[in-house]
């Protein structure tokens, strides 16, 4: 146990890690957003709606059907993403041609019926989550204590978020999403299915969002709306990177949640604000953000 | 460059004021006889949020700037004018005043940081911005955190009027409204008010033009700032309380909802989507979060088939403009 101006090494790191977390959150969420707007031009409100889903969905296999964490982890995403395709096929590919505002309302709207939906049957207050008994425990490095699952999330999220930059930007299918958002006329006129290809690539931001719910379940408590609050957030982490790059948005989500989790161990009463701050800040002196191509 | 005044438009122009002054007297009549019907608290909580619809029209609807984050005004100024009336003990006229100013110094800074982005990321930054001062006024002294500012004096108007008389309230409330409501449409129909439309239809255009698009959208957004205000802090003394539902996003969701309802870009549209949505949350208040749904479907439906809304289908169907 050691000292680092004057806080308490265990403080400062748990602090960190719980930091990196959070910024784990913001990467895979912004990661979405930015997939889907290059692609439908829309701001996906329901973003924070569908990662709750996400959590709820874990929450409810483990529940009713007795089906651990490790299958939720991978049939969650995939039912929600598919819950996507079905949204984006009734409501979104109507709003694509209009105006952008329509597509953040609509959205928006959807986000309002899931959380009023779950607040109902589930009422306002959080339903706990077991840590998978695989990962119980934790290891002491010496300065601090590592719990197994805190490094799960981490690595885990980190993996998901630089296998999507890979796939977006170094594979075949990468290029044609990323030709399909420059130029989608063309793109089909080259015969691919680029209607097809917009509703997987809502499906697959989604699916991004309902992991990170799933991930998110045992660390804090699952309620219906533990994506609001986050969702903003998470706006303003994208307004920060800017949504051109998708390395931008991982690295912007991870450097945001380290800087909250320093500023809960600085400077408590700005944790909750120190990311909008950075947002004006960074409006003033790069108004096209970190990563953004100037408009 | 000589004006030469086309008849047409002269006559067009003519048949419009005739259809908003046969209006305007047909609401005003209708605001004199509603009280001995309707509860008066109820219709000045309409009024109230009527005045905050028509404020947020005048960005989204006129300039096509669409910020998600309105309720920063209306729920500071509550709380200025409330702690104005309460803690320092002033006249509500004051207290009022206050809060509109503090509203209008809001919107200017909010103003000048998020007009360097357009379109969908000026929502965002809007929606952020008022997010980072909804945790403000969780965590400031003077807002009393989770309590709210509660009790609020409405005290006697010009020393003279006791709005503690529900009637008085209510004459002074349709008062304020009917004057803000006629000077928001003094606003769209004077020649800066042009000049914001052009910027809705084309910015690149009006720049072009030589017009510094940036001031105009600012004066836009701090005169829909500081009305959004005044419409606060009229409601702190209204309810007698300003809390964090005032500044919570729901509250912006609320004011996006109404104007849409009622009929973006038309002048009497947010006061029809006021009294609808204030109805709904009345009558839909003992289901919980059924108002949440009904509220989240009103937007579907309003986005995929009825974007003109009430008072845009109206209009169009009498082949008017409202």
């Amino acid at each position: 146990m050691f000292e680092i101006f004057g806080i308490p090494s265990q403080a400062l790191f748990g602090q960190l890690l719980l930091g990196l977390i959070n910024g784990s959150f913001y990467a895979l969420l912004s990661l979405g957003l930015a997939v889907i707007f290059g692609m439908l031009n829309i701001i996906n409100f329901t973003h924070g709606a569908q990662y709750m889903m996400g959590a709820f969905t874990a929450y409810l296999m483990l529940q009713y059907l007795g089906l651990n964490y490790w299958v939720a982890l991978v049939v969650a995403p995939l039912v929600i993403g598919a819950l996507g395709i079905v949204i984006e096929r009734l409501f979104l590919q109507h709003v694509r041609k209009l105006d952008h505002l329509y597509g953040l309302i609509l959205t928006f709207g959807l986000a309002l019926i899931i959380e009023g939906l779950f607040r109902n049957y589930y009422g306002s207050s959080g339903q706990p989550y077991q840590i998978p008994d695989a990962l119980l425990g934790g290891r002491n490095l010496g300065f601090m204590f590592l719990p197994n699952y805190r490094a799960w999330v981490i690595v885990f999220s980190l993996a998901v978020c630089l296998a999507t930059w890979f796939a977006i930007e170094r594979t075949r299918l990468g290029s044609y999403l990323r030709a399909a958002t420059e130029n989608p006329t063309m793109v089909r006129a080259f015969g691919i299915n680029v209607p097809r290809m917009v509703m997987l690539t809502y499906g697959f931001g989604v699916a991004l969002a309902a992991l990170a719910g799933v991930m998110a379940a045992p660390i804090y408590n699952v309620s219906p709306q533990m994506g609001s609050d986050l969702i903003i957030v998470v706006f303003a982490v994208v307004v920060i990177g800017g949504m051109g790059s998708i390395m931008g948005a991982i690295v912007t989500g991870f450097v945001l949640g380290i800087v909250e989790g320093l500023t809960k161990v600085f400077f408590p009463e700005a944790s909750s604000t120190v990311i909008f701050v950075i947002m004006v800040i960074v409006l003033l002196v790069r108004p096209a953000g970190l990563f953004g191509r100037s408009a | 460059m000589e004006h030469v005044a086309d008849p047409i438009v002269v006559q067009a122009r003519r048949e419009r004021s005739t259809t908003f002054i046969v209006a305007f007297l047909g609401m005003t009549a209708l605001l004199a006889f509603a009280p001995f019907v309707l509860y008066p608290v109820f219709l000045m909580q309409v009024l109230c949020f009527a005045l905050f619809a028509c404020a947020f029209n005048l960005l989204i609807g006129y300039v096509g700037l669409v910020s998600f984050g309105h309720a920063l005004y209306f729920g500071w100024a509550a709380y200025v004018s409330a702690y104005a009336a309460k803690g320092w003990g002033l006249q509500p006229e004051l207290a009022i005043l206050i809060g509109t100013a503090a509203a209008a110094a809001l919107g200017v800074i909010a103003g000048w940081v998020a007009i360097r982005r357009q379109g969908i990321y000026f929502a965002m930054i809007t929606l952020a911005l008022a997010q980072m001062m909804y945790f403000v006024a969780l965590r400031a002294k003077f807002t009393g955190g989770e309590d709210g500012i509660q009790d609020v004096p409405r005290g006697r108007l010009f020393g003279y009027f006791d709005l503690s008389h529900e009637m008085t309230m209510y004459a002074f409330v349709v008062i304020v409204f009917l004057a803000a409501f006629l000077f928001i449409y003094r606003i769209i129909n004077s020649p800066f008010g042009e000049v914001l439309k052009a910027i809705r239809e084309n910015e690149q255009r009006a720049i072009s033009l030589g017009y510094k698009t940036e001031h105009y959208k600012l004066v836009a957004f701090v005169l829909s700032a500081a009305l959004a205000g005044l419409a606060g802090a009229v409601k702190a003394l209204v309810f007698q309380l300003a809390s964090l539902t005032d500044v919570h996003w729901t509250m912006s969701g609320d004011v996006v909802l109404m104007t849409l309802l009622g009929g973006l870009g038309t002048v009497f549209g947010p006061v029809v989507g006021a009294l609808g949505v204030v109805t709904m949350q009345n009558y839909l208040a003992p289901f919980g979060q059924w108002v949440l749904v009904m509220q989240g479907v009103i937007f579907v439906v309003c986005v995929l088939a009825f974007r003109r809304g009430i008072v845009g289908e109206l209009a169009a169907a009498l082949r008017i403009r409202l």
